[in-house]
């Protein structure tokens, strides 16, 4: 459907420019914000997937949660507000052939893998109850296992954290 | 192990024989006393009585094991039929095989071995109980020991002994120990050279023997092998070869000679009899048993127990005497003759020996096989005793001093014991009715008499006129007339006489002559018994009844079926012997004249004289008027100083170039030292010496001087220029690279992160441009 | 659609955040452009579920969602440690290693 090409090109080249601009900006609060740019472009994505909850977790966790995280560490680690000179090393030069090399693999990979493959037109949302279904099914030890890192997580950034 | 039995199955008359325990287990008879020797080297010193216990219980129970075996061999023989062969009770071990040829060990136990290992566990455990008084606070007294029990086992060895090349061992451990015995004293020079003479003059008897045992084995293995499946050094094999008819007369003559030169070495015959004398240097327990009663007796056992090599090699019982008798004749006299100019009485007692040997050589020779050998059985108890009474006088009434003229004299009022033990050797010694020693040695002349000898018999009969004689000039000597010097209480500096010991035991320094100690007196006693009883167990004048001796020892010649124990074609194995033709009258067996059909022959046949009382009494006659001559000469002589005789020596020309020959011993040994000795040892000393100055040090110092420049060579070029070269460049290497490396171990993140994805990155697009 | 339009984009995500990771100096930077590489990750996933037509790749992109979370969580925490000890969340000043 036309529409669907129409979204999903428009939020491609917004996330795309603003991966790029979270990697090249000199402001780090200004690199946050671009990021939240890309997560919700990517919440949108998710829908274009059909895949609702998803979307709205990202948007909840990722947006709501950790970008905030992310704000945070940079106010307590004295991040300048404003312009700030050399956020780049020395390898900035380095990356850049091998960001290339890495798209090159992959790209060549995933054409040879998939070609003009097609998306299933009449997929329908997937219901939130089929990815419940799912947690506690067959991949309830890895959920048993995700409270553990999470609890881990906590645990471990507190000890981190606190003033001792 | 194999034990290897053979039994007699000839027909009907032959059956099983009683064997028992002892028999079978006839082996432990010398090891015992060999494990006791490691014993008492390893821990002898720490024990109370310093391994001297260890020693004497070895050798007891050698004696019961002995007396064991003894008894029931006596009741295998009374078991076997009238004229059956009894056959000995051997087993065999495979010690070593190699090129095909197969080296056993094991025993050989028959009426001669047992009898021999009985004497010598008997004398042996007497002397070492003897020697616990003796040799008190010696400076070596548990080596002593160990050498004593060492001796012991390798004399049962050889005693025992299956086959020759055991049979050499046992010798030449005993030749070891005499030397070692006599040499006990080794600080004074004069014992250690008499201990070196000794082996020498023994071992050049030795090559004999060796030769003799190569000449055997190579001679008789094919048909021992192929007739009773025995190797060529099996003693049985041997004897059964030798009387086969096989041999050709000339090997076998000359193995009987190179066998007898080592007899003439080990038992002291002429010419090689210069030895024994000289071991008198040993302490008196060591001459008591090895060089009176036991190891002398070796050559004499070597000639017993391959008797059949030596009937048909020397032509025993043939026509005219053979060397054996000769030599044997010539020793008897020579001995005899030098043991009236001797001042030692130790000296006296070794002639006596050699010439008693003589005898017994005399008698193996003239075919008395079974006189010979039961001489040697009454010797070693008389001559034993001799020798440890000689002991006593100088252990407790000369100051250790032998020298009869000076230290000794009227010494039978002191020492009662050991005068009454003397006194009853001596009358066996001589051959006196009724001790031991004229049921053996009479026997000995009287059956070289019988079987054609005439010359000899006198010659015989001459010897024991002498060895009256003397030993009553020997007797009077020590015991009657007054006492002089140490045995009057004179002490005078004779302590480096023969036994010069460390810290003396305790008589009370310089107390008078006494009686020695019971530890002394009743082996003494003992020994005195048997010279005087023992004669009884072959007493041929009281009629064949009491013939024991006889009958348990003397091997039976009769012609036994031959069977291969590992059931192959035995070459001269058919139906069975008919008893009655083969083994009845003991003069038809064909051992020893004849091929024997049938079977094969351990023994030859042999001859027995008839006793007769006219020929006792005339050896009787004899030996009386040797004493009564003796008795007379000396007493005149030394007693009451008749001035006819005193210094009848030097005033009369003949009689005194005659004494001159004498005290110089033939001048044998001048002979033997100065020209044999000094002739080959001289060129040999200088040659070693050139060849150890030029050959050996030019060698030595040619590698030094190579070594040398090899030595620079590698510490040049190779160790410093190559090693080092490539060691340190080995570092060089290593520390460029790790500093060319060094980049990649920044420690930044970010360019371990480029490198992770670009590596990884650059991986994949590898495999994906490869794969399809 | 195609597959591969999602697939590419999140290929172009994840080469843009392996260069941010390569290149930012700054510990935070750094962290966020992890976080776009988890994106990627995610957006792979869903476009397999919708491709497959079953629901694992959802849950497990949940699964990197929270993961993910716990990860920032602690990530910060670190920076936060090093800020307190070293003054600097430049990654080139936390190398101790010489030559």
């Amino acid at each position: 459907m036309v529409a669907q090409q129409v979204g999903f090109w428009i939020l491609a080249v917004a996330m795309v420019v603003g991966a790029l601009r979270v990697v090249t900006t000199r402001n780090v609060v200004h690199a946050a914000l671009w990021l939240v740019v890309v997560l919700s472009g990517a919440a949108a994505q998710y829908v274009l997937l059909a895949a609702e909850f998803v979307a709205l977790t990202q948007v909840l966790v990722y947006i709501g949660a950790i970008m905030v995280l992310f704000l945070f560490g940079t106010m307590l680690t004295r991040a300048r507000i404003g312009r700030e000179q050399d956020l780049d090393n020395s390898y900035r030069l380095l990356g850049v052939p091998v960001a290339l090399v890495v798209l090159a693999a992959m790209a060549i990979a995933l054409w040879r893998g998939f070609g003009d493959e097609r998306l299933p037109e009449t997929a329908r949302p997937v219901p939130t109850a089929v990815v419940s279904d799912q947690i506690f099914g067959p991949y309830l030890v890895p959920f048993w296992a995700l409270s553990f890192v999470l609890l881990a997580a906590v645990v471990g950034a507190i000890v981190l954290a606190r003033k001792d | 192990m194999t034990g290897v039995r053979i039994f007699a199955v000839a027909g009907e008359a032959g059956h099983l024989l009683d064997g028992g325990w002892f028999l079978d287990h006839a082996w432990a008879i010398p090891v015992v006393p060999a494990i006791a020797f490691v014993a008492i080297l390893l821990v002898g010193r720490r024990l109370p009585m310093e391994g001297s216990e260890l020693g004497v219980a070895s050798m007891v129970a050698s004696l019961v094991l002995s007396a064991g075996a003894a008894w029931q061999w006596i009741g295998r023989v009374q078991s076997a039929a009238e004229g059956q062969f009894v056959e000995p009770v051997v087993r065999t071990w495979s010690w070593w095989r190699v090129g095909g040829v197969d080296f056993t060990i094991g025993q050989h136990a028959d009426g001669l071995a047992v009898l021999v290992a009985l004497v010598v566990a008997f004398i042996s455990t007497l002397v070492q109980v003897y020697s616990l008084e003796y040799l008190r606070g010696d400076r070596r007294y548990t080596h002593f020991f160990a050498a004593l029990t060492l001796f012991s086992a390798g004399m049962l060895t050889m005693v025992l002994a299956e086959d020759m090349i055991l049979f050499l061992l046992g010798w030449e451990i005993m030749g070891l120990c005499s030397f070692m015995l006599i040499g006990h004293w080794w600080e004074d020079g004069a014992n250690s050279r008499a201990a070196l003479k000794a082996f020498f003059t023994v071992r050049t008897g030795d090559v004999g023997l060796l030769v003799g045992i190569a000449v055997l084995f190579f001679a008789a293995d094919g048909w021992t092998r192929e007739t009773l499946g025995l190797p060529g050094f099996s003693i049985r094999g041997i004897s059964a070869w030798a009387l086969s008819g096989e041999p050709d007369a000339t090997l076998i003559t000359i193995a009987a000679v190179a066998l007898f030169v080592a007899c003439i070495g080990k038992s002291s015959q002429f010419p090689l009899h210069t030895w024994l004398p000289d071991a008198m240097a040993g302490p008196t327990p060591v001459s008591s048993l090895l060089h009176s009663s036991t190891m002398v007796v070796a050559g004499v056992f070597l000639v017993a127990r391959l008797y059949p090599v030596f009937f048909v090699g020397f032509d025993i019982l043939g026509r005219g005497p053979n060397p054996v008798m000769v030599i044997a004749a010539i020793t008897i006299l020579i001995a005899a003759a030098l043991a009236f100019v001797q001042d030692d009485i130790k000296r006296v007692l070794a002639y006596s020996t050699v010439s008693q040997l003589g005898y017994m050589m005399l008698g193996l020779g003239a075919g008395a096989w079974l006189p010979a050998v039961f001489h040697v059985f009454t010797h070693a108890f008389f001559k034993a005793c001799l020798f440890l009474a000689a002991g006593s006088v100088s252990h407790s009434a000369s100051h250790h001093s032998f020298d009869m003229k000076r230290d000794m004299g009227g010494l039978r009022r002191h020492m009662p014991v050991t005068f009454a033990t003397w006194t009853v050797s001596t009358l066996a010694l001589c051959g006196v009715f009724p001790f031991s020693g004229f049921f053996s040695k009479d026997e000995i002349i009287d059956n070289v008499g019988h079987n054609g000898y005439a010359f000899f018999m006198w010659v015989g009969l001459g010897g024991a006129f002498l060895t009256a004689a003397y030993m009553t000039r020997a007797t009077w000597l020590t015991f009657f007339g007054e006492s002089r010097g140490a045995a009057a209480g004179v002490s005078h500096d004779a302590h480096g006489a023969h036994d010069a010991h460390g810290a003396h035991d305790g008589h009370g320094s310089h107390a008078g002559p006494h009686e020695s100690g019971p530890l002394i007196t009743v082996p003494l006693a003992i020994l005195a018994v048997l010279a005087l009883g023992s004669g009884v167990l072959n007493a041929t004048p009281f009629g064949s009844g009491w013939e024991r001796i006889k009958d348990w020892v003397e091997p039976v010649a009769a012609v036994v079926p031959a069977e291969s124990p590992s059931g192959g074609a035995a070459r001269v194995l058919s139906a069975p012997v008919a008893p009655a033709a083969e083994e009845g009258d003991s003069h038809s067996s064909p051992c020893g004249s004849q091929t024997p059909e049938g079977g094969v022959c351990y023994a030859p046949q042999l001859a027995h004289a008839k006793f007769a009382w006219s020929k006792a009494l005339l050896s009787m006659a004899i030996v009386f008027a040797g004493i009564a001559s003796s008795w007379l000469l000396t007493s005149r002589l030394f007693g009451a100083r008749d001035p006819r005789l005193a210094g009848l020596t030097a005033r009369h020309r003949l009689l005194g170039a005659g004494h001159r020959l004498l005290v110089e011993k033939y001048y044998l040994d001048a002979l033997y030292e100065r020209v044999v000795v000094r002739a080959i040892v001289g060129p040999v000393a200088r040659g070693a010496y050139a060849f150890n100055q030029r050959g050996l040090d030019g060698i030595i110092h040619a590698v030094a001087a190579a070594a040398r420049v090899v030595a620079r060579v590698v510490y040049g070029t190779l160790d410093q220029r190559v090693v080092d070269g490539t060691v340190n460049g080995a570092g060089a290497v290593a520390h460029r690279a790790g500093a060319a490396a060094q980049p990649a171990q920044s420690g930044r993140v970010s360019q371990y992160g480029a490198l992770l994805f670009g590596a990884a990155a650059a991986a994949a697009l590898v495999l994906v441009l490869t794969t399809t | 659609m195609l597959v591969n339009q999602f697939l590419l984009l999140g290929a172009v995500l994840f080469a843009i955040g392996v260069y941010g990771v390569v290149a930012r100096k700054n510990a935070v930077l750094v962290l966020m452009s992890i976080e776009l590489i988890l994106s990627s990750v995610n957006l792979n996933l869903l476009a397999f579920a919708m491709r497959s037509g079953t629901a694992d790749g959802h849950t497990f992109a949940l699964y990197v969602i929270a993961v993910a979370a716990a990860e920032v969580g602690v990530g910060l925490g670190l920076v936060l440690l090093v800020y307190r000890n070293r003054r600097t969340i430049s990654v080139d000043e936390l190398s101790e290693m010489h030559g």
